[in-house]
């Protein structure tokens, strides 16, 4: 025989409840990760700041300053899963953003420059899908493509900030659902739905599984049968239409549309992903992780702003967060080729 | 069985790559509870055979029915539909999903409306049950071995309606307990009915499992036989493609110096595909390297060059233990190899003769010890002149060179590294007769010159021809090492296909 293998034919079945769950969910290791972070992040801010961290007014505030980040990088993991990179998202979300403004400064009603924003975001989601998947472009420079375009757009419809007058798209933000000293308003609200709708479709539908199929092995998935193809454009149609929807929030969030908003946030997008676990060669990771990843990011700029340090260190604890995550992500990936 | 109706039958099957074709006028059929294998060398014909039948390549000409029907298969997912399921030698499968996932996805139950993972298990943990495999079912692929995920991807071929099962080279990282229970699994699919395709260049295998056998040779079809009435040796023949009575038993000289200084020797070399290989390669010798495809001719090569990890093992140069770790070291110390893929390893199509010959010297030399473009086309025009590389043009690219001459080119990058060692892997495959005479030639005169030269060729008329020696090798060692003057080819090919057991 050529050559010598070890490993029985029966796999030897695990002989632990914890072996049983190591080999059925080693993937979430990332993501437990994660989770251990935003938990002792918590523990040692309420720590150094003496009790003042952890109050209710401030985890509200937590999911209100960062619905646009969650929306974005829920629509990040689809692409990252399928092991590709949108970085437009950013961009698109200025463009919806300053569009939507726009339209509302002209009187259009509220549910058509809301419908148009979602759409907007969608076809430019649709046209780096198209490139990525029937053009053979790299999804790194498609997506560069479509974020030049989309700020370019950003630019066309207008130069300086438009203010936001509708009520209604207002009342996104400054409805505070109370329950006690908690608060939610409908963007915090659309966020968590957006990742729930995700996490849905990611795990129980035909579609999802696809997704992961893709990141798997994408040839394998195409043997399998899968439509890979229509999967993978959709991918990026949803982070289009993700770009859209957290224009909407963050316009809401502002009061105000502007054409430089996001300007690097795509950037946030994808290290909340990376830091929420999903690896970034696809097929790994869950949109849960990513919501903890925003999380994760939201309170290290809290505590910055508490500690009334530096922007700048903001980004060297991010930068230095991400490498942890990624040196973490390679060893599981190493560990898990090895046991083969 | 040959009354009854083939299952599958491929009929006057020809596939063209550009001129070239890879299988022509080739007829195949298979039948239902029967195992079939095809075999044939590198280049045979056989892939491209199985990419016809499982729709990864259509046909230029032939047809192909099913059950009577005739039918045609744009895509592989189309084949499958029809009940031909395929099983790669590369696992084809998901490594970071479930194996129940691995096993139905593409046709996952549902329950209302949505994916249901409950009953998704249930489903694969019956069909492997059927198997008689104790799996955990929602367990990631990725987690488990080869041989078990070999196992998953049969189990995903056969939980559909499968008629026609391809098994490509399934049994090359399997180990032989692992064999054992792939051939227990095979046994009940062919009681089930399944027409199953078997292809393994392990002729001890085929001879196990395999009801019937297809022959190919050079894209065109030998025979087909029942292996009950097929001796092996007459299997090796049909392969290689030559009759005994086409050779004259040819006189050798005796080498005139039986014990020549030893060059390079090698003792208890244990890498991926070989296990403890001692071989000793003399100065100015030819040792020929026999064995049939699988035998570890490649590995052997490439773990004596520096290009595979050695597992165990010493290679001593002169004398002295050498430890080639890397292709780089073993040319420093004047060990070169010459992959037996031309094309993809060897010659740079796009660049020119001169630059694909002078390319290896400015690697090993370093970028700052530059050879002046002056005394490169001169090197080059030496090389090219020596070899007789035709036509003489340095300037054109190396891909327009017939393929005797980009052969040519090959060796003359090498030599221009001035070696002590040179292993050629099959350096004469797909190239015309006038070139591989001439081929052969020059590796004579260079050991004449004092180069020890291993050589290695599945045509084993070559190796007795060309070889002082000739080493023969088996499932990946080296059964035996004899005076090629002491051998025919028909006792070098019972040497070769010879079964393990009757070893002595």
């Amino acid at each position: 025989m050529s050559a010598a293998m070890t490993g029985t034919v029966a796999a030897e079945r695990p002989t632990s409840t914890f072996q049983t769950f190591l080999s059925r969910r080693a993937g979430m290791m990332p993501t437990f990760a994660a989770l251990i972070i935003l938990v002792l992040l918590f523990v040692g801010a309420e720590a150094f700041l003496r009790g003042d961290f952890i109050t209710p007014g401030n985890i509200s505030a937590l999911l209100l300053d960062n619905a646009y980040l969650v929306i974005l990088a829920v629509g990040m993991t689809f692409v990252i899963l399928t092991a590709g990179i949108d970085l437009s998202v950013g961009s698109v979300m200025a463009f919806t953003g300053i569009l939507g403004a726009q339209l509302l400064a002209r009187g259009v009603p509220a549910w058509l420059a809301i419908v148009t924003m979602l759409a907007g975001g969608a076809v430019i989601g649709l046209l780096i899908g198209t490139l990525v998947q029937y053009f053979s472009v790299q999804p790194f420079i498609a997506s560069l493509a479509g974020l030049f375009l989309a700020r370019g757009l950003a630019y066309v419809v207008s130069l300086s900030s438009i203010k936001v007058e509708n009520t209604g798209v207002l009342w996104l933000q400054t409805n505070r659902i109370r329950v006690g000293d908690w608060y939610i308003t409908p963007t915090g609200l659309i966020a968590l739905l957006t990742v729930a709708v995700a996490a849905f479709v990611l795990h129980l539908t035909r579609f999802g599984r696809t997704i992961y199929a893709i990141g798997g092995n994408e040839q394998s998935a195409r043997l399998m049968g899968l439509d890979v193809g229509r999967t993978k454009v959709a991918a990026y149609v949803i982070s289009g239409f993700c770009g859209g929807l957290s224009g909407l929030v963050l316009t809401a969030y502002s009061g105000a549309g502007y054409p430089r908003n996001g300007i690097g946030t795509e950037l946030d997008a994808i290290a909340a992903v990376v830091i929420g676990g999903t690896l970034l060669t696809g097929g790994r990771g869950y949109v849960l992780g990513s919501l903890v990843g925003v999380f994760v990011y939201g309170t290290i700029k809290t505590i910055i702003s508490f500690m009334g340090a530096e922007q700048s260190w903001m980004q060297i604890i991010i930068g230095a967060l991400l490498l942890l995550f990624i040196v973490v992500q390679r060893a599981i990936v190493a560990r898990s080729e090895q046991r083969r | 069985m040959d009354g009854a109706r083939p299952l599958l039958e491929l009929t006057g099957a020809t596939v063209r790559f550009g001129a070239d074709a890879a299988l022509d006028d080739v007829s195949f059929r298979m039948f239902p509870g029967e195992v079939h294998s095809l075999m044939g060398e590198n280049g045979a014909g056989k892939s491209t055979l199985i990419k016809a039948v499982t729709g990864a390549l259509a046909l230029d000409e032939g047809t192909l029915t099913l059950d009577g029907d005739e039918v045609r298969f744009p895509t592989p997912h189309d084949a499958q539909r029809a009940g031909i399921s395929t099983v790669y030698q590369e696992i084809e499968l998901l490594p970071n999903l479930s194996v129940a996932e691995n096993i139905l996805l593409g046709r996952e139950p549902r329950a209302h409306g949505v994916v249901s993972q409950r009953r998704m298990r249930d489903q694969a943990r019956g069909i492997l049950a059927d198997l008689g495999l104790d799996i955990d079912p929602a367990s990631i692929l990725g987690t488990h071995s080869v041989a078990v995920q070999q196992l998953v991807a049969i189990a995903r071929a056969i939980s559909t309606d499968v008629r026609v099962l391809v098994l490509d080279e399934p049994t090359s990282s399997l180990d032989l307990d692992e064999v054992g229970e792939l051939f227990r699994i095979i046994r009940e699919l062919k009681a089930r009915g399944v027409a199953i395709l078997f292809v393994s260049h392990f002729l001890d295998q085929v001879y196990e499992i395999c009801d019937r056998v297809t022959v190919l040779r050079d894209g065109r079809l030998v025979g087909e036989y029942l292996t009950r009435e097929l001796l092996r040796i007459d299997l090796v023949h049909k392969m290689l493609g030559h009759d005994v009575s086409d050779y004259k038993a040819r006189q050798r000289e005796p080498v005139t110096q039986p014990d020549a200084p030893v060059f390079l020797s090698a003792r208890g070399v244990t890498a991926r595909g070989i296990g403890a290989a001692d071989l000793d390669l003399g100065e100015a010798e030819i040792v020929g390297i026999a064995g049939l495809l699988g035998s570890g001719r490649t590995e052997l090569a490439r773990a004596l060059t520096g290009a595979a990890h050695l597992d165990a093992g010493i290679i001593r140069i002169e004398g002295r233990a050498a430890h080639l770790d890397s292709p780089r070291r073993a040319i420093s110390l004047g060990v070169v190899y010459s992959s037996e893929n031309r094309r993809a390893e060897g010659i740079l199509a796009e660049l020119s003769v001169l630059e694909n010959i002078t390319l290896a010297l400015q690697a090993h030399r370093g970028i700052f010890r530059r050879i002046r473009p002056a005394r490169q086309r001169e090197l080059a025009q030496s090389w090219v002149e020596a070899l007789g590389i035709r036509p003489p043009d340095l300037d054109r690219p190396a891909g327009t060179l017939s393929g005797g001459n980009q052969q040519k080119v090959l060796l003359a990058r090498l030599l221009a590294l001035a070696p002590r060692v040179l292993v050629l892997d099959e350096p004469t495959r797909g190239i015309d007769v006038g070139a591989k005479v001439d081929i052969q030639n020059l590796v004579g005169e260079l050991a004449d010159n004092g180069l020890s030269v291993m050589f290695i060729s599945a045509e084993l008329e070559e190796v007795l021809r060309v070889g002082d020696r000739v080493a023969i090798l088996r499932d990946g060692r080296i059964v035996e090492t004899l005076r090629s003057g002491d051998m025919t080819v028909d006792s070098l090919l019972a040497l070769v296909a010879q079964p393990d057991e009757q070893e002595g």
